[in-house]
């Protein structure tokens, strides 16, 4: 079983005050801290959980700058056997289909049964490059699954979460893409001596030309949408806050409650 | 020709809400620039269901096969290449749900359609397509521009568009499904039914719901505690349950439970989309977050900016003596 993973380093914005860039089309990520993304750490777990079961290997792939050696010697960790970068001035601006694109030309020449990626990613959130990744390979494909009961005779049978709690079960021919939803299993953790063990394992490095793209091919012209600007949100009428001590706070709290039922 | 086309979502025989909300902003676009709005039916034996969205559209294309019982995004795939070879779509609405997120990527790449994912608002000027989609869990807007192709695609989010009652008088075209050979690459087999828990949350009058900030499964007996003082219900977000710290029948949320209880509040919960469509009909909504930015406030009625570990055993307290 020849697994490879699509991972994303992504800040961790839900506790940060956000700024926009000068830009205008991104924030200001200086002082952000960056981890794996949610959803992909799961989808790394999968396939640990896969090869541990099945035997084979496990390829890890991600797209950024040096600093995403850090995320992919994290999947080393986990049990990952082999980490590809993939990197260019060029893949700047890039879209959902773009960055399948270079995803794509990165794993072709790779012998593989599955790819996984997460179902969405916590920055961009386009829930769109693992599925796109397929059609361009030429693959079957299924998002959101929250179960993989099992591999046999070159097809898997998937759960695909829909919603109010209704799943799906599908029977998909391999090699296919899957995009895995958090919750799936129970990410391993990571210590600090497991990093420590793969510090020096070789992570192959990949630019344009190694991709054998084209720079037009690539971020802003090679894509199909352009972000223009951002913005926060209009906030609209939003919460009345609460202000005082916390003794205060827990008075106007309990007036609220009175006022507005449901307490017997 | 040229016209916005609407994907109608369904599922074992009931149309989804997103149809009804495509279709609403299908039609607002529709009235600004003159392109006709066609509803697109594909299912077996869904002939009713087309009667019911004449109504909504200027044309309701239905394709019947029974291949199509179920939904299947290869054979959705097969029949709406088709489709739009033949129509020519302008712009294609699909919903950004389970049904979609399986469907839209696939089928832009293959159409070479460009595809701006989860979109909260859409528009069009002299032909230019522009989305809004939010990043960083909703807590920025994104202005996107679709670069010009004969066919666009855009995946609506969920409950961001409201629906107003309106009468277009359409007509209903048969369609021949362009389905020959079975597809075995991809089968769907069966639905699953989530199993029912030990307590029904959605018959709750008071729900004390925990999320992500609560950090620790430690800290949970102590929201436990408030709610026990209020004789409120447990409930959670979705990170909770990822982490296996609460049951699934506890999840509030588009893939857990759609809730409306007297007083819902919200402890530590940051307010992603998918939770606050799931709560946002409760009557009066207390969010209690440490982020002051937290999308969560948007929908609460009150707020508590704060550490949540301090906050909540002096809520209990005062509750406790209050209604002893």
């Amino acid at each position: 079983m020849e697994i490879i993973v699509c991972i994303k380093r992504v800040p961790e914005t839900a506790d940060a005050d956000i700024v926009i860039d000068r830009t205008g089309r991104d924030i200001e990520k200086g002082g952000l801290v960056f981890d794996i993304n949610e959803w992909d750490n799961y989808a790394v777990e999968e396939a640990i959980l896969l090869k541990e079961k099945y035997g084979g290997s496990v390829t890890v792939i991600s797209m950024g700058p040096e600093e995403v050696n850090e995320t992919l010697r994290r999947a080393l960790a986990m049990g990952a056997d082999q980490a590809i970068r993939l990197t260019d001035p060029a893949f700047e601006g890039s879209d959902g289909y773009t960055i399948a694109r270079v995803l794509s030309q990165a794993i072709k020449p790779l012998s593989y049964d599955l790819i996984l990626t997460g179902v969405q990613t916590e920055d961009d959130g386009y829930g769109q490059v693992g599925p796109t990744l397929a059609e361009i390979l030429g693959i079957r494909h299924a998002a959101v699954v929250n179960q993989i009961e099992g591999i046999e005779s070159g097809r898997t049978r998937v759960h695909r979460e829909l919603e109010g709690g209704l799943e799906e079960i599908l029977d998909l021919e391999l090699p296919a893409v899957l995009t895995i939803q958090t919750g799936i299993n129970e990410p391993r953790y990571v210590s600090i001596m497991g990093i420590r063990k793969v510090a020096k394992k070789e992570i192959k490095v990949l630019g344009l030309r190694e991709l054998a793209m084209k720079p037009e091919e690539a971020g802003e012209p090679g894509s199909l949408t352009v972000v223009e600007m951002v913005s926060f949100p209009p906030v609209g009428e939003g919460a009345q806050i609460l202000e005082g001590t916390m003794d205060e706070i827990s008075d106007k709290v309990v007036t609220i409650l009175k006022e507005k039922g449901g307490v017997a | 020709m040229a016209d916005i086309l609407v994907l109608v979502e369904h599922r074992r025989g009931e149309i989804r809400d997103i149809t009804f909300e495509m279709l609403m902003k299908g039609k607002t676009l529709s009235e600004k620039t003159g392109k006709p709005l066609t509803a697109l039916l594909l299912g077996n034996d869904v002939g009713e269901m087309a009667e019911g969205l004449k109504d909504l559209a200027n044309r309701v294309v239905l394709i019947e096969d029974p291949k199509l019982e179920n939904f299947n995004s290869e054979i959705y795939q097969r029949v709406l290449g088709n489709v739009i070879e033949q129509e020519k779509p302008f712009l294609l609405f699909i919903g950004h749900t389970a049904f979609g997120m399986d469907l839209a990527p696939t089928l832009a790449t293959q159409m070479k359609a460009p595809l701006a994912t989860d979109c909260t608002d859409v528009m069009v000027d002299d032909d230019q397509i522009r989305a809004i989609r939010q990043t960083y869990g909703g807590k920025l807007n994104v202005e996107v521009r679709l670069k010009p192709a004969p066919c666009s695609m855009v995946t609506v989010r969920p409950a961001s568009v409201s629906v107003e009652d309106y009468s277009l008088a359409g007509e209903i075209t048969r369609v021949t499904s362009p389905l020959t050979e079975e597809i075995a690459s991809k089968r769907f087999l069966e639905y699953v039914e989530a199993a029912a828990g030990e307590v029904d949350i959605t018959q709750a009058n008071i729900l004390v719901s925990v999320g992500r900030g609560i950090k620790d499964p430690e800290n949970i007996p102590m929201v436990q505690e408030l709610a026990k003082s209020l004789g409120a219900t447990l409930s959670c977000s979705r990170p909770v349950v990822d982490k296996k710290w609460l049951p699934k029948d506890r999840q509030v949320g588009t893939s857990g439970k759609t809730v409306k209880p007297t007083v819902y509040i919200a402890i530590g919960i940051s307010g992603a989309f998918q939770h606050i469509a799931g709560m946002k009909g409760s009557g009066t909504i207390i969010a209690i977050n440490r982020d002051p930015k937290a999308p969560i406030f948007n929908v609460a009625h009150y707020g508590i900016v704060g550490d949540l570990l301090k906050i909540v055993p002096a809520l209990k307290g005062k509750i406790s003596e209050a209604f002893a």
